[in-house]
């Protein structure tokens, strides 16, 4: 691809102008309430300038900033996977004629969306869903529907959040996979612009009609210093080395049982994530029981009847929720899908009541791994 | 949607052509399909999402194929809601039938072997395809061992087909029973009592199990004691299924999905996991 372009604050209209006369339905980080969630964006008025996010374990506050920055703020509560893969959707309708009945499946829509302002360990959690839904032996047909024309507007992050371990996911903050474009917000004292990096040819083809300047080797240079500057003050850190290993050999380990007293199965977690994908259906029928509809919907595996089978509940106690969970994540997710199932974006520390923390969790297993210990 | 691939999670519709009353909780239904797809070639162990109008979708091993018209036979034993309503369907009614999915039990693995074969409760089911399989190259094998386990002699499945299996192929077909009456004269024990009273080489034996987690444990366990490798047991996985393609999550079982890394799975690849306590 070309060399880097850039865009001043005032151009990103056009470049979203131009997206919606493309047909592309926008969507970007906006305030609603006391957040910053991603929803319908038509321009950068939209955008939530001057506000960070303030995120710790169980800790979520919205702030000003002291300066104008569209995109001065980490990851939101939400995650892309709602477009993506979202929270409800009918799968189809069954109509009863006698004692037959016929299946209408759902006519599906394109929704074109143009995603705007995705941090790079979004993007690696589209891809990991990518990989449960689309990839495999079978397809999601409504996942592949909402994915395939998806342009993703990347932002490199110019700060790193309080939950944040991208780093050590090797998933950020510096967008590393595939992207269409890749913004970095430069705010100097009286200048506000973004370096852009092109990666698709349809980015380039709208680039090209913005009419951008080519960076200079100074702003590139100012640019990558801000992502180095996010990597190096993350806060967070998770030893992914032999992590599978040492999860699968410590499925009994006392951990589970101190993690179990604190957590409230309360799913949050699995909410938050942008990789969890687990669902279940429910079958609903009208009053006069000839019209049937079969909806899938997000589940977690922190509920009971996630593992109910005649007879009773396979993972009964928080414990085994918990243990499953995490072993998913982090462990199991290897083998599926040949990677790990966590991004580093810090959601689930953030987004849980009682702030329990993935990477304190692992580091707790792993002072007292149960095989390390026997050997000595 | 791509074109016309079909989409894994809307059901074919699929008339019962014949229904059948195993036991006192169990039935058949022979299942012939209504469009113009064909009867869907399956791997014995195999099985489908049954879909019972308005109710909801379970899965269902293949039980066989019936003889003539080879249409599909499902055998359910009746425990809820969606397993009921499949047992109110009669001949002509509709149901809903996605599949075949999951993997088979390893009929290659037992040429010029010995098998033994251990069921419990409806667990004989989803076997039968498999003893179906040997029979049809009976020459192929050694020894072949079907060990059956239910709780009261009413239990019973198949029983009218032990005797063409003992005298036409000559297997050793024991049966067991928890407790019963005085009525009856058979075994009263726990499965793996039939165990030694069978004869096969150990050291040259497949075996395939399907039953209840525990009764699946203490087989493992005899078998082991009687000379076999874990890796030539092959066992099946239960777990709770929305989907069976892999998307819903429900059925994980550590690293594998049963309804597409199993439901057979051979035990020394999940021996780990079958060992952990609400895993
Ligand atoms: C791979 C596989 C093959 C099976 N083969 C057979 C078979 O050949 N014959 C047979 O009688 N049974 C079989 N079962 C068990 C059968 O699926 C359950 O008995 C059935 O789901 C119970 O549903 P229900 O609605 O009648 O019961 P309820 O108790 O009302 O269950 C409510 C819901 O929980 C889930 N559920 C409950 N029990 C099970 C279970 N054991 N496994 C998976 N999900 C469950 C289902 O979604 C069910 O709709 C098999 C299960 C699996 C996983
Ligand atoms: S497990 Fe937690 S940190 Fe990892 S991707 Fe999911 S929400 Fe983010
Ligand atoms: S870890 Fe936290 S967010 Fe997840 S279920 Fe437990 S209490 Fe809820």
């Amino acid at each position: 691809m070309d060399k880097p372009s850039v865009i001043d604050k005032e151009d990103l209209n056009k470049l979203i102008a131009k997206l919606n006369q493309q047909g592309y339905k926008t969507i970007g980080p906006t305030i609603r309430g006391e957040a910053i969630v991603y929803d319908r964006i038509s321009s950068i008025e939209d955008l939530p300038e001057g506000w960070t996010d303030e995120q710790g374990p169980g800790h979520y506050r919205i702030k000003k900033r002291n300066d104008k920055a569209l995109f001065g703020f980490n990851v939101s509560p939400h995650s892309w996977k709602q477009f993506l893969h979202p929270p409800e959707k009918k799968l189809w309708t069954a109509e009863k004629n006698g004692s037959s009945f016929k299946i209408i499946p759902e006519e599906l829509e394109n929704p074109k969306f143009a995603f705007i302002g995705v941090r790079s360990c979004e993007l690696h959690a589209i891809a990991i869903q990518d990989k449960v839904f689309i990839q495999g032996p079978h397809i999601d047909s409504v996942y592949q529907i909402n994915r395939k024309d998806l342009f993703t507007v990347a932002v490199n992050c110019g700060q790193a959040g309080g939950t944040c371990f991208c780093v050590s996911m090797q998933t950020g903050p510096k967008v590393n996979s595939e992207f269409d474009l890749a913004l970095t917000e430069v705010l100097e004292k009286d200048k506000h612009y973004f370096v852009v990096e092109t990666g698709s040819d349809r980015a380039q083809s709208i680039i090209e009609n913005l009419d951008l300047r080519t960076a200079e080797n100074q702003e590139l240079k100012i640019a990558e210093e801000i992502i180095d500057n996010t990597a190096q003050n993350m806060g967070r850190f998770l030893d992914t080395e032999g992590i599978k290993e040492t999860l699968f050999e410590n499925l009994e380990h006392p951990r589970w049982e101190e993690v179990a007293n604190r957590c409230l199965s309360c799913a949050n977690c699995t909410m938050a994530c942008p990789t969890c994908f687990c669902s279940t259906v429910e079958d609903v029928t009208d009053i006069t029981g000839d019209h049937a509809e079969r909806w899938q919907k997000w589940d977690s595996c922190f509920t009971m009847d996630f593992t109910y089978i005649h007879g009773g509940h396979v993972r009964n106690s928080t414990k085994s929720q918990y243990r499953q969970w995490m072993t998913h994540k982090l462990a199991s997710w290897i083998d599926q899908f040949d990677s790990s199932g966590c991004v580093g974006c810090g959601r689930c520390i953030t987004w849980c009541p009682v702030g329990i923390d993935l990477t304190e969790e692992v580091a707790a297993i792993r002072k007292s791994d149960k095989t390390k210990i026997d050997n000595i | 949607m791509d074109n016309n691939a079909q989409d894994p999670m809307v059901p074919q519709l699929y008339e019962v052509t014949r229904t059948i009353r195993e036991t006192h909780d169990s039935f058949s239904l022979h299942l012939k399909s209504k469009g113009d797809s064909d009867i869907p070639e399956f791997g014995p162990g195999q099985f489908n999402m049954l879909y019972a109008f308005g109710v909801g979708e379970v899965p269902i091993s293949i039980s066989g194929r019936a003889e003539k018209s080879g249409n599909l036979i499902h055998t359910i034993r009746n425990v809820g809601s969606v397993t009921s309503a499949l047992n109110d369907l009669k001949k002509g009614h509709t149901l809903g039938l996605r599949g075949p999915f999951g993997t088979s039990w390893p009929i290659e693995a037992c040429k010029k072997q010995d098998v033994v074969i251990i069921a419990g409760g409806i667990g004989l089911a989803p076997l039968r395809p498999a003893i179906y399989a040997l029979l049809k190259q009976r020459d192929q094998f050694g020894e072949i061992a079907i060990l059956y386990g239910v709780r009261q002699p009413k239990d019973l499945l198949f029983t009218k087909e032990f005797e063409t299996w003992r005298g036409k192929y000559g297997i050793q077909v024991k049966v067991t029973v928890d407790s019963a009456d005085r009525e009856w004269k058979g075994n009263v024990g726990v499965v793996t009592t039939l165990i030694p009273r069978v004869s096969f080489d150990p050291t040259h034996t497949v075996a395939m199990i399907c039953g209840p987690e525990i009764m699946m444990k203490f087989s493992i366990l005899a078998l082991k004691q009687s000379g076999m490798s874990e890796k030539n047991i092959f066992i099946t996985m239960e777990r709770n299924m929305k989907c069976a393609v892999g998307f819903c999550g429900h059925c994980q079982f550590g690293p594998a999905f049963i309804c597409k890394d199993g439901p057979v799975f051979a035990y020394n690849k999940i021996k780990p996991f079958f060992e952990t306590r609400d895993l």
